[in-house]
């Protein structure tokens, strides 16, 4: 890091140029100079959805898509999540007393036997960001905890991750186990993690396969979208 | 092609094996085509069980961080040697290809192990799908001795120590797989588990399915 940057009083800069700055911030994973940004915005009376989706979201997209393009690696990416995450920490509770919009319930989990946390967690961050309300089920998660869940909570889609091998099988048996109790068509099932493809997640009966946390966003919104014009 | 007894120590190191490979070694017939991290381990099995028709080829093991280009790394050096050997075996287990190596390797009739990665096949797949410990890290001779290249720097933790708690923070245990008695090995893996705050435990393997799989090879 420069001295210049070392410097940087962030309250100095107009709103534009600290949204910026945010975005680079959040790149490098500098926690505690993205949460006093927040506040910055937030005594400037910027709306938490405003500040959540025009710097956080939007300097997360960027982060994304450099890990997906091999220009950022898996530690990059986590620290830039624990960055975001504490910004996404002061605006949380403010965004619900402000009715930011609801796009919908999300219950995800990584799947029994695996216990790989760094994707989904970043899938579930980015789905909350955009206005999906997530209950997170960690990880070595059973079928029975994932379909309780949904049913509990009411919930519109069911998420689940794996990494390994030998986990990604146990999606099938979700789908199946959701399929038996006559529930597979209430949710929406959507799937991933680096090993699977599209190809798998036809194979199982998925929603959709979404390559990267961005695309489980977009996925999501447009899944819950044709869902409701269904009905 | 080198014969086995002629290798050099160079070759063998684990640096070599993890950024480049290792070149054809041996005079059989049989073309192993391997992960550099069980180089020694395939060499090891041929010379105990004096497996002559086997020849040895590694890829760069760094490929394992990068899953998804072992395929078609794998299928250029099947292409590559194909015309010279009567029988190509692919000694990979899946890697994290998500089935994509085992689709590969019928596609070009060779044979690949059966399992999901090289734990899994020390450990011997029959053992190993039924232990039930998920929240288990594996380390095997050859990751005990680059545990720093392959674990702790692509994590990035040299640079962000903070950050073991989220990668680690939901293992309990580190099992180091041995493929071989050494005692500065096990003290190696031992102190990997001290780094990552887990509790630690020996299990001795031997070469465990990749033995029987070259060994196997000889039938055919
Ligand atoms: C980091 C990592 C670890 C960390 C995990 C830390 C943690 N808290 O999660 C540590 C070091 C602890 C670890 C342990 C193990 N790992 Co690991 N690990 C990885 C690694 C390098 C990166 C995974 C990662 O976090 N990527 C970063 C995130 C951001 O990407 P992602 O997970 O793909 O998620 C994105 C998308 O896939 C998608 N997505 C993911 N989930 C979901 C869910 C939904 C609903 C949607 C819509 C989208 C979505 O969006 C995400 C964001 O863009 C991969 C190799 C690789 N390159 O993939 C190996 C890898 C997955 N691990 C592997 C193995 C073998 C293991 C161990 C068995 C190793 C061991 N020595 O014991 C243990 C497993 C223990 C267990 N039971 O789970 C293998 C799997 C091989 C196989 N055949 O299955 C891999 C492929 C490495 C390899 N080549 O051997 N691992």
């Amino acid at each position: 890091m420069s001295d210049e940057e070392d410097d940087l009083i962030l309250s100095e800069l107009n709103d534009e140029e600290l949204t910026e700055q945010m975005m680079d911030d959040l790149y490098d994973g500098l926690k505690e100079e993205i949460e006093e940004a927040v506040q910055i915005l937030l005594d400037r009376n910027w709306t938490p959805y405003d500040i959540l989706t025009k710097s956080l979201v939007a300097g997360m997209q960027i982060v994304g898509d450099d890990f997906r393009d091999g220009i950022l690696f898996v530690p990059e990416v986590l620290r830039a999540a624990q960055a975001m995450k504490g910004g996404m920490a002061i605006l949380k509770p403010l965004l619900v007393e402000t009715g930011a919009p609801k796009m919908g319930k999300m219950v995800i989990g990584t799947v029994k036997g695996d216990i790989h946390d760094i994707g989904k967690n970043l899938v579930a961050m980015m789905m909350e960001g955009a206005g999906f309300e997530i209950i997170d089920l960690g990880i070595n998660t059973e079928a029975e905890n994932y379909i309780g869940t949904a049913e509990r909570e009411g919930a519109d889609i069911i998420g689940m991750s794996a990494l390994l091998t030998t986990t990604m099988p146990y999606m099938k048996t979700v789908i199946e186990s959701l399929s038996e109790q006559g529930l597979r068509d209430k949710y929406i099932v959507l799937c991933g993690g680096a090993p699977l493809n599209e190809e798998f997640g036809n194979a199982i009966g998925a929603d959709a396969y979404c390559d990267d946390a961005a695309i489980a966003v977009e996925t999501a919104k447009k899944l819950v979208a044709a869902r409701h014009n269904q009905v | 092609m080198k014969p086995i007894d002629t290798i050099s120590d160079e070759a063998l190191r684990d640096e070599n094996l993890r950024d480049q490979g290792l070149g054809e070694t041996g005079t059989g017939k049989t073309l192993v085509i391997a992960c550099g991290a069980l180089a020694r381990e395939v060499l090891a099995v041929i010379e105990m069980n004096a497996l002559e028709h086997l020849t040895l080829t590694c890829l760069p093991a760094i490929l394992h961080n990068e899953p998804t280009k072992i395929p078609a790394a794998v299928e250029r050096a099947v292409t590559e040697h194909r015309a010279d050997y009567d029988q190509i075996l692919v000694a990979y287990g899946d890697c994290g290809t998500g089935g994509q190596l085992q689709t590969l390797c019928d596609r070009l009739g060779v044979t690949m192990i059966d399992a999901p990665h090289c734990y899994a096949f020390f450990d011997g797949m029959e053992v190993f799908t039924t232990r039930d410990e998920p929240t288990t890290f594996y380390l095997t001779d050859f990751l005990a001795r680059q545990f720093d290249t392959f674990v702790w720097k692509p994590l990035g933790l040299d640079r962000y120590p903070d950050l073991l708690p989220m990668y680690f923070g939901n293992y309990e245990k580190l099992v180091y797989l041995a493929q071989t008695e050494d005692e500065g090995l096990t003290d190696v893996a031992r102190e990997a588990a001290e780094r990552l705050r887990l509790r630690f435990e020996r299990r001795f393997t031997g070469y465990g399915d990749l033995g029987r799989f070259l060994v196997d090879s000889q039938r055919d």
